[in-house]
């Protein structure tokens, strides 16, 4: 079979008849499009594919190797998840949107040069802030906004630098990059933008809790491993990569265990596995890409999993707040199970799916010695457990009763839910079915002795101050508040700055306006002067004074010329 | 030989014969068949020369008139850059000519048809000949042929002070033209040859001598007052917006661009590059006049009622970005100048053409043709669909939306801008563009948002008018998108020019 036609469009174009069928076969047929896209990449053979010649470039719209086929399997099942999830809604915004936006990843992961690249993330970004505004409140309409904008402005980063690109090597082809001049550290800004690099990462934490709860099970598992899978791609073992990826690691523990909003929880969570796969990328050996691609693609499934159970509790409870909610295990049993197991699976207990991917991570960082980010890592691991494995199950389950009964999750996202359990659970026993996947061939063994007794104290260690801390008091309590985190400087520190300065013009402008009404008088017919038709620059001028002109320029023009 | 060879002779005398025929028969309708059927032949020679051109891949062809070989005989030299200008010169009045049947019918008498028609054809004659000559002397001579033409095309128009903006150019394209031959005679006082490509050769070596420096002074302001170089302008939004329609519409197009070629062919081809942009500060001054061009012309644009006036304004800073992609002095400056030249030139055609219907539709029937100011025009889009929309695509043109020729012209000046290393220069276009918009957008917003006067009802212009003057606006578009033959051409042109003279 040919592979000219790119596996995207399946996805797109699909979408497009969403809106126009009725109830049943709508579902059917938005379920079927994953399936479909899913057969026809198993059956067609890897190389590039759809070549198409334009303004004088060969693009690559299908470039099929192992590392974009593990990425396109995990964005199809991913979306097929999603999709039996979301599966309830009765809005086809929402539908169309998700799979536009499932389609144009699918299509940037296959995309074999830069321009075909930038469309397709130019089409995440616009395709999934509908997402964010589906929930249609001015808050995430303003959300949404910044959403965006931050967006489309990786995109124009990469845009730049893959021009740049372009005019020092003359090719467009999407291969390693590298960060040797500045159209390297353009793209670099362009996929850090969408891996949440620190500093660029507010937009994360911004916007994927304020979707409506199916929306954020689609964001969750695209735009972020876009990013990852964007990085891997251009950007293997180049070194800046492990540091940032460390400081990604590490620093978003503290503002996970200190936010009360669940949802947000999760995506500072995200941001710290999404460091775990920088700094296996940074490193950059063949162990630890497999491992950052097999962490992305383990991730996807327990994210999705956390996502879609908290998801679940906002359908059926109206809050996500951690302060209001406890008690949840006896009215929802089944999203209990289900979120225990996403939890256990990004804490990295043996037998779940996060133990195979990340201690690769770890693993390859122990081998290239480096000592001090294999510490952070592991500081990083037993904080994943504090905040995503305890916190979110603890404090939406179980904790103290909040007193609200409600109904069990309806029974798509109860499906939804248990397929990812099975995969997590599936691929934490079976590893070798992912390994298989990977780019690189691994005879990597997780399952040794000193791996799980390492990982095992760990969580145990991390379990027991967690419940000291509870005990005593020290944990900090699930207060009603806000975190300050970066995107301060730009929401409030600018702003502040801008109105300062925008009062103070305007109380000048008010103040002069009173003083200088003469004054401004005389400005008017200054303008006039010069603007109407009897204006300078408007009348007609008289012939003399045009022959002047004609005198002056060439008396001017002589004297350069003699003198200069 | 075959009537091929004699192709470069044909393209100037087939115009020149037609007018003294037409003043000599004195018919209107006869008049108008025979203009336009040489302008069309012009036109077919000008295609016959630009292909011969290409096949020659770089080289010139040189036509000796009367088999007298140069330097003592008239030469005329035909290379990339100059069979562009034909195009441009013959293409337009052979679009030009059809249109204005119907429009002079309403703007001038007549008993006056036939002169104008003969006048149409010495203009055409004189500006192919001032491109298509190897002779200094000879441009002089075609400068004037084209010139007095003008004067008389534009005392034509109907409104009284058609005859006053008219006068005064007179005055001042006399000083121009002067000038220009004061600098021929210095040139040929210092070189002792009147033939370009010879006077190239025997000027190497006295280049700064001071007859040489006061020859180029002179040329410099008397051809930039021809194509109104800011601040010598100041003939232009009279002549335009006075003129019947079609003499606009043809001025506009070629008039000041075959004065942009002289300028480019006496800089690159005669005193060479190393003079004007290494030993003299020449870029420097042509880059400022250039952006107060740019800004000033279009600034002062905004603020006109007449649409005629205000779309002269725009021409005056529509050649600010020609002038400053010859002052960069490079293969890429020069490529965005000679662009500009030809994307500008049809788009300031098709606008003025439309505006020239839309002066039709305007006035009542037998009535004298009223002005179109933005009082009339207030919701005249649903009266005349077409043309205002035409109007619109040739405006986004001028600003240079992607898709239309002006973006073409201005990418690539911008792209000689950054090459250059000069990043203001590229705000500076990106924000005059922003003027564009302003000016275009006064005239959408009282077109198409304004409530029309009770009672209007749809009145197109013919379709005698609208069909070429949507040709030109199909032009914009179509050389907005498919580029092979306007970057071809300007680039090859470009590139042959830089070799000469460096």
């Amino acid at each position: 079979m040919s592979g000219d036609f790119p596996v995207a469009l399946i996805l797109i174009l699909g979408a497009a008849l969403v809106p126009f069928l009725p109830g049943l076969l709508r579902k059917a047929w938005m379920l079927a499009l994953p399936l479909i896209a899913f057969a026809y990449l198993l059956a067609i053979p890897h190389g590039l594919h759809g070549q198409v010649e334009l303004l004088g470039q060969t693009l690559t719209l299908m470039r099929v190797d192992k590392l974009s086929f593990l990425f396109g399997t995990i964005f199809l099942i991913a979306a097929l998840l999603s999709v039996i999830y979301a599966l309830h809604v009765d809005d086809s915004t929402q539908h169309v949107a998700g799979l536009v936006y499932a389609g144009s990843a699918l299509g940037a992961v296959f995309a074999g040069d830069l321009m075909t690249l930038f469309l397709y993330w130019e089409l995440t970004a616009v395709s999934s802030v509908l997402l964010v505004w589906a929930r249609r409140g001015a808050h995430s309409a303003a959300t949404g906004m910044r959403y965006v904008i931050v967006q489309l402005l990786s995109g124009m980063f990469l845009l730049a630098g893959a021009l740049l690109h372009w005019r020092a090597t003359g090719s467009l082809e999407f291969g390693h990059i590298g960060l040797s001049d500045s159209a390297g550290l353009l793209i670099l800004i362009g996929f850090g933008i969408k891996s949440a690099f620190p500093l660029l990462h507010n937009w994360l934490m911004d916007a994927y809790p304020e979707a409506t709860p199916t929306g954020t099970v689609f964001l969750s598992a695209f735009t972020t491993k876009l990013g990852i899978y964007a990085l891997a791609r251009g950007f293997a073992g180049t070194e800046e990569l492990v540091w940032i990826g460390t400081l990604m690691a590490a620093f978003p523990i503290f503002y996970a265990v200190i936010e009360n909003d669940l949802r947000r929880v999760l995506a500072y969570s995200m941001n710290n596995q999404l460091g775990f796969m920088v700094v296996g990328i940074g490193i950059g050996t063949e162990l630890a890409i497999n491992g950052a691609v097999a962490h992305a693609f383990a991730d996807i499934i327990f994210k999705g999993l956390l996502f879609m159970s908290m998801g679940a509790v906002l359908l059926r409870t109206g809050t996500i707040k951690g302060s209001e909610l406890g008690g949840l295990y006896k009215s929802m049993p089944w999203t209990t199970g289900f979120c225990i197991v996403g939890a256990a699976s990004i804490s990295a207990f043996p037998l779940f799916s996060g133990f195979v991917t990340k201690s690769m991570i770890m693993s390859a960082a122990a081998m290239e010695g480096l000592t001090f980010n294999w510490l952070v890592l592991l500081f990083a691991s037993a904080g994943v457990f504090h905040h995503a494995g305890i916190k979110i199950p603890y404090f939406a389950f179980f904790g103290h009763d909040s007193g609200i009964r409600c109904a069990e999750a309806p029974k798509n996202m109860l499906t939804a839910m248990g397929i990812a359990a099975a995969l997590c659970i599936g691929i934490g026993v079976f590893p070798d079915a992912l390994y298989r996947l990977l780019p690189y061939a691994t005879d990597y063994q997780p399952y040794t002795a000193s791996h799980v007794v390492a990982q095992t104290q760990l969580l145990f260690f991390s379990a027991l101050a967690f419940a000291v801390l509870m005990r005593t008091g020290i944990y900090p309590p699930e207060l009603k508040s806000v975190n300050l985190d970066s995107d301060w400087l730009y929401r409030k520190a600018a702003y502040g700055f801008v109105a300062t300065f925008r009062d103070a013009l305007a109380s000048t402008r008010a103040g002069l306006t009173g003083l200088l009404e003469v004054r401004r008088l005389a400005i008017a017919v200054f303008l006039l002067r010069h603007r109407r038709p009897e204006g300078m620059l408007m009348r007609s001028w008289p012939t003399g004074s045009m022959a002047l002109w004609v005198m002056t320029m060439l008396l001017a023009n002589l004297a350069f010329y003699y003198l200069g | 030989m075959g009537l091929t060879a004699h192709l470069p002779a044909l393209q100037v005398v087939l115009p020149l014969l037609a007018a003294p025929l037409a003043v000599l028969l004195r018919h209107g309708g006869f008049a108008f068949g025979l203009v336009t059927a040489c302008a069309w032949a012009a036109f077919a020679a000008a295609i016959g020369l630009w292909l011969q051109v290409g096949a020659l891949e770089g080289g010139t062809i040189s036509y000796h008139i009367g088999n007298w070989a140069p330097p003592w005989g008239i030469e005329y030299r035909v290379d990339r850059l100059t069979s562009f200008v034909l195009l441009l010169v013959s293409g337009t009045a052979a679009i030009v000519l059809p249109w204005s049947r119907a429009s002079i019918e309403r703007e001038i008498p007549a008993d006056l048809h036939y002169l104008y028609f003969a006048m149409f054809g010495l203009c055409l004659a004189g500006l192919l000949g001032i491109t298509i000559t190897g002779d200094a002397f000879n441009i002089f001579v075609f400068l004037e042929i084209s010139s007095l033409s003008t004067y008389v095309l534009i005392a034509l128009g109907r409104d009284r002070r058609a005859l006053a903006a008219s006068y005064r150019y007179l005055i001042m394209g006399t000083i121009g033209a002067t000038f220009f031959v004061i600098g021929i005679g210095f040139l040929y006082l210092m070189t002792g040859t009147l033939n370009l490509a010879d006077m190239a050769e025997r000027l190497r070596g006295v280049e700064n001598s001071p007859p040489v420096l006061a020859a180029l002074a002179f040329i410099t302001v008397g051809v930039s007052l021809k194509l109104a170089l800011f601040p010598l302008h100041q003939w232009l939004p009279n002549a335009y917006t006075y003129a019947p329609s079609a003499v606009t519409a043809f001025l506009a197009a070629t008039a000041t661009k075959v004065s942009v070629y002289v300028l480019i062919r006496f800089w690159f081809s005669v005193f060479g590059e190393s003079l004007i942009f290494e030993k003299l500060p020449l870029p420097q001054i042509l880059l400022l006049l250039s952006l107060a061009a740019m800004f000033a012309a279009s600034f002062t644009a905004i603020f006109q009622d007449n649409l005629k006036r205000l779309f002269a304004y725009s021409s005056v800073g529509q050649i600010g970005y020609i002038t400053l992609g010859m002052s960069f002095d490079s293969v890429n400056g020069l490529d965005a100048a000679i662009l500009h030249l030809f994307n500008h030139g049809i788009t300031k055609a098709a606008i003025f053409l439309l505006i020239g219907g839309m002066v039709i539709g305007l006035a009542r029937p037998g009535a004298v043709l009223p002005a179109p100011t933005f009082d009339r025009l207030a919701g005249l889009s649903q009266r005349m669909p077409l043309t205002c929309f035409g109007i619109v695509i040739a405006g986004l043109s001028l600003i240079g939306v992607p898709g239309t020729a002006g973006f073409i012209s201005k990418w690539h000046l911008i792209l000689a801008a950054m090459e250059k290393g000069q990043f203001w220069i590229v705000g500076a276009i990106l924000l005059s563009s922003l003027l564009a918009i302003a000016y275009v957008w006064r005239f959408v917003e009282v077109v198409y948002f304004k409530p029309a006067p009770e009672g209007a009802t749809k009145q197109e212009a013919p379709l005698s008018m609208l069909i070429p003057a949507w040709l030109l606006v199909i032009g914009t578009i179509w050389f907005g998108l498919d580029t092979s033959f306007t970057v071809g051409t300007a680039t090859e042109a470009a590139m042959q020019l830089v070799k000469i003279g460096k």
